[in-house]
């Protein structure tokens, strides 16, 4: 053991410590050029120029690790002691201290980290308390005319809400600056949405009717303010309609559920906050054009009904005439009935006067009579002086003949009263046959003598068939015909009852003959 | 109808809008008296103009909230991004 060590060590190239050191560095820098390591973080340190310090270990060995400022700055999550992470990085060496260390690119939670277990308690939490219910959502307003939006000033997130925002509809936009990152976030944030909130309906600055809590995409610490119960509780509480934008669609933060409507992007958030303002404005010309061409339609149709029925009402003017014409028509018929009447009446009285004897001859025959009667008288007369003058022959010498005389006067005296007499007796007849003519007129008229034969009674007519009316017109032996209502049989006339008058006294055939 | 008692100035833009479509709607199916119609069509003229204005008023305006020193209510100054 003693020759060969000295042997070697003189074969070896004898190195400066430096040299060494290099050589080390080259090898272990080559060799574990990048590297994923899990670890507990322990001690983490940070420095004041940006650089992060800090220990990776586990049950059996500890590995010094740096994160340089650029890196730090870029992390997804800030080491904290405990953490159980997977850092991604190269093994370098720091010679001046003879060390070995990793550098640090990125830094993972490892598995289910404690930071997603915190927010799931966190989330679940406030699920049971109802700040995520359905029922506190509020509809977002069709047409908002200010929006709030909460969010950093600076960066890209704002200019492509504004971008969007005046592609589809410019709106009144009020930005209320605030961190999104970092410790004071989010205070000012929930400050922020608080303070749309208090503004007054009609305040020198106009209450927004919408607001958008927008971020930019990043890590899950990047986006913890907006899990935050701070936060997320203003959210719940805003009387403002809120739409959340955070992060990029993948990422979901507590205040998404808070809010009542979770844009995937903060552009998305503008598109959903706002119609497109040139499709409402062709809507609303289409509108217009559609209510033209309705009521246009629709006066039309009036008019066309209008003038269907106008149509339907006819030419008054023929109405008239029609009405007139019928008017004339029935004075026509009424004149000739009554003409036709008249006519008939007429015709009645000159038939009726055609039957009615002249005065002329009733006279003639009176006188006829009278001069009989006289004839008579004077034959009886005659006689009577005759035998008067036989009585006066006889008795001529007894008899003056001055009693004969008184009575010859004294009878021409009767005679011509009974002439007077007669004469009014012809006229009262006359008067009373014309009565009487016409009450049989009548009676003839309303109805016949075949009705009464109906009725049962028998029509009685001498052989010279002229109707016998009484039974003092008959004589013992006299044939007569007999009509029944169907037909003719002769009989002859028995002896006749007493109660029938005689013919009556004197002068009887004077009254007879008038007949 | 949400009757006439509404004026039109009165009314928001999706308001005016769904009544504006509620009454072409109405006077295309040709309902209602030739007196309604014509009221409709009155009220839609209205509506057209209404919201047409609301439409044209439509301009971007981007302003900053600004808290002033010493606390009191907000202000608000021009944006600048």
């Amino acid at each position: 053991m003693q020759d060969r060590p000295t042997k070697l060590l003189d074969n070896l190239p004898e190195l400066s410590v430096s040299e060494l050191s290099n050589q080390v560095k080259r090898t272990v820098e080559t060799s574990f050029d990048r590297v994923r390591v899990r670890g507990e973080i322990s001690r983490p340190s940070h420095a004041s120029s940006g650089h992060i310090y800090l220990t990776l270990k586990d049950d059996k060995a500890v590995l010094d690790a740096v994160c340089w400022r650029g890196n730090a700055q870029r992390l997804s999550i800030r080491p904290e002691e405990g953490m159980e992470v997977i850092c991604t990085g190269k093994i370098t060496t720091y010679p001046g201290r003879s060390k070995y260390q990793m550098v640090i690119e990125q830094m993972e939670l490892a598995g289910e980290g404690a930071l997603l277990k915190l927010l799931e308690d966190r989330r679940r939490r406030l699920a049971e308390e109802g700040l995520f219910d359905e029922q506190h959502k509020r509809p977002l307003p069709y047409l908002p005319r200010v929006i709030g939006v909460v969010t950093s000033p600076t960066g890209a997130v704002i200019r492509d809400i504004l971008h969007r925002l005046t592609d589809r509809f410019p709106v009144h936009v009020l930005v209320w600056p605030v961190l999104v990152q970092g410790d004071a976030a989010k205070t000012q944030i929930a400050a922020a949405i608080e303070g749309f909130n208090a503004l007054a309906e009609d305040g020198p600055v106009p209450r927004p009717d919408l607001l958008i809590v927008a971020r930019g995409g990043g890590s899950l610490e990047d986006l913890w303010a907006f899990n935050e119960e701070e936060v997320v509780r203003a959210a719940a509480a805003s009387q403002i309609p809120l739409i959340s934008a955070v992060g990029h669609e993948t990422d979901t933060t507590l205040i998404d559920f808070a809010s009542d409507y979770r844009a995937p992007t903060p552009t998305a958030a503008a598109e959903v906050a706002v119609p497109v303002r040139v499709e409402l404005l062709a809507q609303v010309m289409d509108d217009e054009g559609r209510l033209f061409n309705a009521i246009s339609r629709n006066l039309g149709e009036a008019r066309t009904r209008l003038e269907g029925y106008a149509r339907g009402l006819g030419d008054p003017r023929s109405l008239i005439e029609t009405r007139a014409q019928t008017v004339d028509y029935l004075d026509q018929r009424m004149r000739a009935a009554v003409m036709r009447d008249l006519d008939q009446r007429a015709l009645q009285v000159a038939r009726l006067a055609d039957r009615l004897p002249r005065p002329e001859t009733q006279l003639a025959k009176v006188f006829g009579n009278l001069a009989v009667i006289e004839q008579r008288l004077t034959s009886v007369g005659d006689r009577r002086l005759e035998r008067g003058q036989t009585l006066l022959d006889r008795a001529a010498t007894q008899l003056r003949p001055e009693p004969i005389a008184r009575a010859a006067r004294q009878a021409a005296v009767d005679l011509h009263r009974s002439g007077d007499r007669l004469e009014g007796a012809v006229d009262r007849v006359i008067s009373d046959i014309t009565i009487k003519l016409g009450g049989l007129d009548d009676l003839l008229r309303s109805g016949s003598f075949e009705r009464t034969l109906e009725r049962g009674f028998a029509l009685v007519r001498d052989d010279a068939g002229v109707p016998v009316m009484a039974a003092s017109e008959t004589k013992s032996g006299q044939p007569v015909t007999l009509q029944f209502r169907d037909g003719e049989a002769t009989a002859v006339i028995g002896a006749r009852s007493k109660r029938v008058r005689s013919r009556g006294d004197a002068p009887p055939e004077a009254q007879e003959t008038l007949f | 109808m949400t009757e006439q008692s509404n004026t039109v100035e009165a009314l928001s833009f999706e308001e005016a809008l769904a009544e504006l479509e509620q009454i072409v709607g109405r006077l295309e199916s040709g309902q209602g008296s030739l007196d309604d119609a014509i009221k409709a069509y009155e009220r839609g003229s209205d509506l057209k103009k209404h919201c047409q204005k609301k439409l044209d008023e439509a301009r971007m305006k981007v302003e900053k909230i600004r808290l002033p020193e010493g606390d009191r209510g907000v202000e608000t100054s021009e944006f600048e991004s």
